[in-house]
């Protein structure tokens, strides 16, 4: 019953989240992951085949906005907590190669 | 070995609601970067969507236009990508249980018509935009995050880049029809992404598809495609690998160029939305959506040639975009006959739109002046050949038809005694002319005809210049 | 007697007979602040100018401090609550210059309409993911109790200042047990209402299916008043319920004659302290002498509720905690050279280990290829486990059992190992993920280490009314909630 997650996948998985993760990391990450799915493998002893998987625990349907257009910020508030900004756009590295 | 095509595309389209599709932002095209944005457009932390009603009505009118089969439950899913314009980093669309599906359009090549098939259709919010300056830094502005979109994917049943142009042209007029979007590529509410594969004819198998991005205009997704037509059959040919490449189109050199090479497909992590409960929609409700879609193009079509006696080529060109055969019919509404109608809106404005690269909407002429300039011509107090000094300045200043042409003085003369005046001083001025035309030289009728009309600046009713010159030959 | 001491009712009518001000009190939690928070560590940002200033005006206008339900009663807020114009961190780097969120929470708002008074931002573990606030990025709260002990977690830093009398009322946020097990440890009385029944507007999102605010208070009535005003379907939260809130007050009238109860085996096996068990059996007993019928039931998929849990709230945290990229505000990493180490190094530099791990875990489980195993496999199971409650409240009013199975333990003797700190969540996990309501109070006191321990009342879907009723009956027969602890004891 090991499902060991390798420090392969931990690398791949951390590039998926967009986490920079040193060698020692991915095999810190590798153990404890490796330890948490090993636990989760008791899910597969629960049979579940005529069960619908849950996204909502209320019986909630059809909830909606009326399409009317409301003000909230001003342009200058959208930028203000933006680590760049320049020419009231947000700016980034870019990202053309 | 013979190669046959196959096309595959996916159509982006802008709703024109109100609002954005999650936020309560105005969606609308053109202003100051982020001005159009809130907390739930930037992606704050603690924010949550809220569904656009109107957005899922128009998504499902669109759908039913092209012919899907509307689902009765449906959701919302998460698409996750780290991208500068994706503010959550992921984007709320509809992964296994899209709004429509099974959906078909018909497109005529070479008069020979063919069915496309719509695999799916379903709803996602549209992503901020972003530009790349010269300076090392992309810029993102968020006024588009969240406008509503519908993606619309086909069948791989193209076979032909004209078939390509015909389904996008096609698709373009019946959602233009709807009122759902002003489907104009030039301002990104109509994007296309395709794709085309080669593969030996008889083989079932679809062989290795490339992905063409950065197609601008109608044309350049065929002239695109049959670049990347030929570049695949010529790496065949020479015994090499298609790849799973995606290429952008470059319209300068008319070339595709390899963008990146896939590998693998991309992990998008779907997973259900739960910041948005499920959609039920009732059968009650798909009916209100099917009242509230307006005539469409091949209904209009029909009507034209059945009611009002246009033919099937004029009756197709006027229902080629929604601008003109609305345009059409408010003519028709305001008294124009239908055939005069046509036959300026198909003639002398449609040129000038072409020469001066305007659209309807930029000329000051209304359905109402057309109507009342085809009126004045009917009445005889305008003659056809006059009237197009008329519309030239209905198109350019507009104004009162009437009015034109009493300032300009484009009135005809249709008095009987006043025209009989000038006709027999010209007869008297022309003797020999009416020698030659006794002696059977039609002509010479011409010429004098054409007398009147430099005595009467053009004004002389015609067919009553010609009955009234013949009577007076006849005199003498 | 200090005036944190007292309830909202006796507080409003101090207010109303003029024998008190609003700026006194406000005054007073910041004094019991300055002179205790240093042991304490609960607060990170504190609302001093605004909070004062807000007093004077409430004390100016002369209004009858009836006509509101919180009239002048000051409030901390846990630091995962958006509050225009005051700095929310969630306890993390990566929002330690998040200095204007430009927007109230929901509940932020409805407790202003209500003249509450916010006193500041409360520690808690990074992104609400812990069970003892060691988490937090900038300080360790201490258990009010005994300084050397975990307040619990993730909303430790608002359990220590009501127990510590910092503040009389806290809001905290409860995920998997984030408002119940540090109630508990620090010996107050925390509410997860029902899913669904206060708007997350405003809640930074840690798992969006699970994710609820609830008050933590010293009574139940307090609580019960609290809840009443932060309650009520939101157009701003599709998932808030359009469902009347009842008057919770109405509910507390001591009276719990046939009321039925039902026990779950599952929740005093085996895990659980021997002591915290027999505390839990006493106060079934006061319940069984109070006139309530107690039955044995099963909850049988309990077991699986931990494995469920990771994996659900792991994943949808993993999408909830990506939009920290370090573009629209957040802190970014300075010496990133592309687009990808941007959003790696701001990642990685913004976030602590806690938060890493589960957004790691979660974009596993949602990984192309592993889906249908883990996620959607929890969410059958999730399915199953939420059958398992409404087949019990067929029959019965309320469950009860422990909120935790030990006391608070030490600051540092769990944190290397989370699936250790992972079991500490295993009686509040199952009412998340049912989504129903549960209250903790105390019943008790553990021998070992004089820590509190506490009861869990668990409810049906928005029946909030019967958990308050049976937690007010109870706490009306004992005497509990009146001990002080050992910092900032107010007396």
């Amino acid at each position: 019953m090991s499902k060991k997650i390798s420090t392969e996948d931990v690398k791949h998985v951390a590039n998926l989240a967009r986490l920079a993760i040193t060698d020692e990391e991915a095999e810190k990450y590798s153990e404890q992951l490796s330890s948490i799915i090993n636990f989760s493998e008791q899910l597969s002893e629960v049979d579940t085949s005529k069960v619908k998987p849950m996204t909502h625990v209320l019986d909630m349907k059809n909830v909606f906005r009326e399409d009317e257009p409301k003000d909230w910020i001003t342009k200058e508030e959208a930028l203000k907590n933006a680590p760049d900004q320049a020419d009231g756009q947000f700016r980034v590295p870019s990202i053309l190669e | 070995m013979n190669f046959e095509t196959v096309i595959g595309l996916e159509v982006h389209v802008e709703l024109k609601t109100e609002s954005k599709i999650f936020s309560p932002s105005p969606n609308a095209f053109g202003d100051e970067p982020n001005s159009n944005v809130n907390p739930i457009d930037l992606g704050y932390p603690g924010v949550l969507p809220v569904l656009n009603k109107e957005a899922v009505n128009f998504a499902m009118r669109a759908a039913m236009a092209l012919n899907c089969d509307i689902a009765t439950e449906t959701k919302f899913d998460r698409k996750n990508y780290f991208y500068p314009d994706n503010p959550k980093a992921y984007q709320i669309s509809q992964f296994d249980q899209p709004i429509g599906e099974n959906g078909w359009i018909e497109i005529e090549v070479d008069g020979k018509k063919k069915k496309i098939g719509i695999t799916r259709l379903h709803m996602e919010e549209d992503a901020g935009k972003l530009t790349h300056g010269d300076d090392g830094y992309s810029y993102v502005d968020y006024n588009r995050q969240g406008t509503p979109l519908i993606e619309i994917v086909s069948e791989p049943d193209i076979r032909t880049p004209d078939e390509a142009y015909a389904y996008l042209e096609k698709l373009r007029n019946i959602i233009q029809f709807t009122g759902v979007s002003d489907v104009k590529m030039q301002e990104g509410s109509l994007r296309c992404d395709a794709n085309l594969s080669l593969r030996p004819v008889g083989q079932e198998e679809f062989g290795m598809k490339t992905e063409l991005k950065n197609l601008n205009s109608f044309n350049f997704v065929r002239q695109g495609l049959e670049f990347e037509q030929k570049r695949q059959e010529k790496v065949l040919r020479m015994g090499g690998e298609i790849l799973q490449e995606t290429r952008r189109y470059d319209e300068k050199t008319k070339e595709t160029v390899l963008m990146r090479i896939k590998e693998g497909s991309d992990d998008y992590r779907y997973f259900p939305e739960p910041d948005l409960v499920p959609l039920y929609i009732s059968d009650e409700w798909k009916e209100q959506v099917r009242q509230s879609i307006p005539e469409l193009p091949e209904a209009r079509m029909k009507r034209y040639v059945e009611e009002l006696g246009l033919d099937q080529y004029d009756a197709e060109v006027l229902t080629s975009t929604k601008e003109m055969s609305d345009f059409f019919e408010a003519t028709v509404k305001h008294g124009a006959d239908a055939k005069q109608a046509t036959n300026w809106l198909m003639g002398d404005i449609s040129a000038h739109m072409n020469k001066q690269q305007l659209e309807l909407s930029d000329l000051k002429v209304t359905p109402e002046s057309l109507a009342k300039m085809t009126k004045l011509i009917d009445e005889g107090t305008l003659s056809s050949k006059l009237a197009k000094k008329v519309i030239t300045e209905l198109m350019k200043q507009g104004g009162d038809p009437e009015k034109i042409v009493k300032e300009k003085g484009l009135v005809q003369i249709s008095d009987e005694n006043q025209l009989r005046e000038i006709i027999t001083e010209i007869l008297n001025e022309n003797e020999q002319s009416i020698v030659d035309y006794k002696n059977g030289k039609d002509r010479a009728l011409g010429f004098l005809v054409g007398q009147v009309m430099k005595k009467t600046k053009g004004q002389a009713n015609p067919p009553m210049v010609n009955k009234i010159l013949k009577e007076e030959i006849d005199k003498r | 007697m200090s005036l944190l001491d007292l309830t909202i009712k006796e507080l409003q009518e101090k207010l109303s007979n003029k024998e008190i001000t609003v700026t006194e009190l406000t005054q007073a939690c910041f004094d019991r602040i300055e002179e205790t928070d240093g042991q304490v560590n609960a607060f990170l940002t504190l609302n001093k100018e605004a909070a004062l200033e807000q007093a004077k005006q409430l004390d100016e206008e002369g209004i009858d401090a009836d006509q509101f339900l919180l009239f002048g009663m000051p409030i901390g807020i846990k630091d995962n609550i958006m509050t225009k114009d005051l700095k929310t961190t969630c306890a993390s780097e990566f929002l330690s210059n998040f200095e204007d969120p430009l927007y109230d929470a929901t509940v932020i708002t409805k407790l202003k309409n209500a003249n509450a008074i916010n006193i500041g931002k409360l520690n808690m573990d990074e992104f609400a993911m812990g069970s003892s606030t060691e988490n937090s990025a900038y300080k360790k709260t201490t258990n009010p109790w005994n300084k050397d002990y975990v307040p619990g977690g993730s909303s430790g830093g608002s359990a220590a200042a009501v127990a510590a009398g910092q503040v009389p009322f806290a809001l905290g946020s409860d995920t998997g047990g984030s408002v119940r097990q540090p109630a508990s440890y620090c010996g107050v009385v925390g509410m997860k209402p029902t899913y669904g029944r206060v708007s997350r507007f405003g809640l930074v999102a840690f798992a969006s299916s699970l994710d609820q605010v609830g008050p933590l208070t010293r009574t139940v009535e307090d609580n019960a008043r609290i809840l009443e005003v932060i309650s009520g379907v939101d157009e701003m939260d599709p998932t808030s319920a359009n469902i009347d809130v009842p008057n919770f007050r109405e509910a507390l009238t001591g009276d719990i004659k046939g009321l039925k109860v039902a026990v779950p085996k599952e929740y005093l096996q085996e895990g659980v302290d021997e002591e915290v068990a027999n505390k839990i059996n006493q106060a079934i007993d006061t319940l069984k002498e109070l006139g309530a019928e107690v039955d044995e039931v099963s909850l049988p998929h309990s077991k699986y509720a931990i494995a469920t849990y990771y994996m659900l709230a792991s994943s949808e945290a993993s999408a909830n905690l990506a939009r920290f990229d370090g573009i629209r505000y957040g802190k970014r990493a300075e010496n990133a050279d592309n687009l990808i180490e941007l959003y790696k190094q701001s990642r990685s530099e913004g976030f602590g280990d806690e938060v890493k791990r589960r957004i790691m875990l979660g974009t596993f489980a949602l990984s192309s290829g592993y889906y249908d195993a883990y996620y959607k496999k929890a969410q059958q199971v999730r399915c199953l486990i939420t059958e398992d409650f409404e087949k019990v409240f067929e029959s019965y009013d309320v469950i009860v059992g422990p909120t935790s199975p030990t006391t608070a333990f030490k600051i540092g003797e769990q944190i290397d190992d989370p699936l250790t700190m992972y079991a500490n969540d295993i009686l509040t996990i199952p009412v998340n993920l049912a989504g129903v309501p549960a209250i903790s109070i105390p019943c008790g006191f553990h021998s070992d280490n004089n820590m509190p321990i506490g009861l869990q009342i668990i409810g049906k879907h928005f029946d909030e009314s019967n958990v308050y009723r049976v937690a007010h009956a109870y706490e009306q027969q004992t005497e509990h909630h009146k001990q002080k602890p050992a910092i900032g004891g107010v007396n």
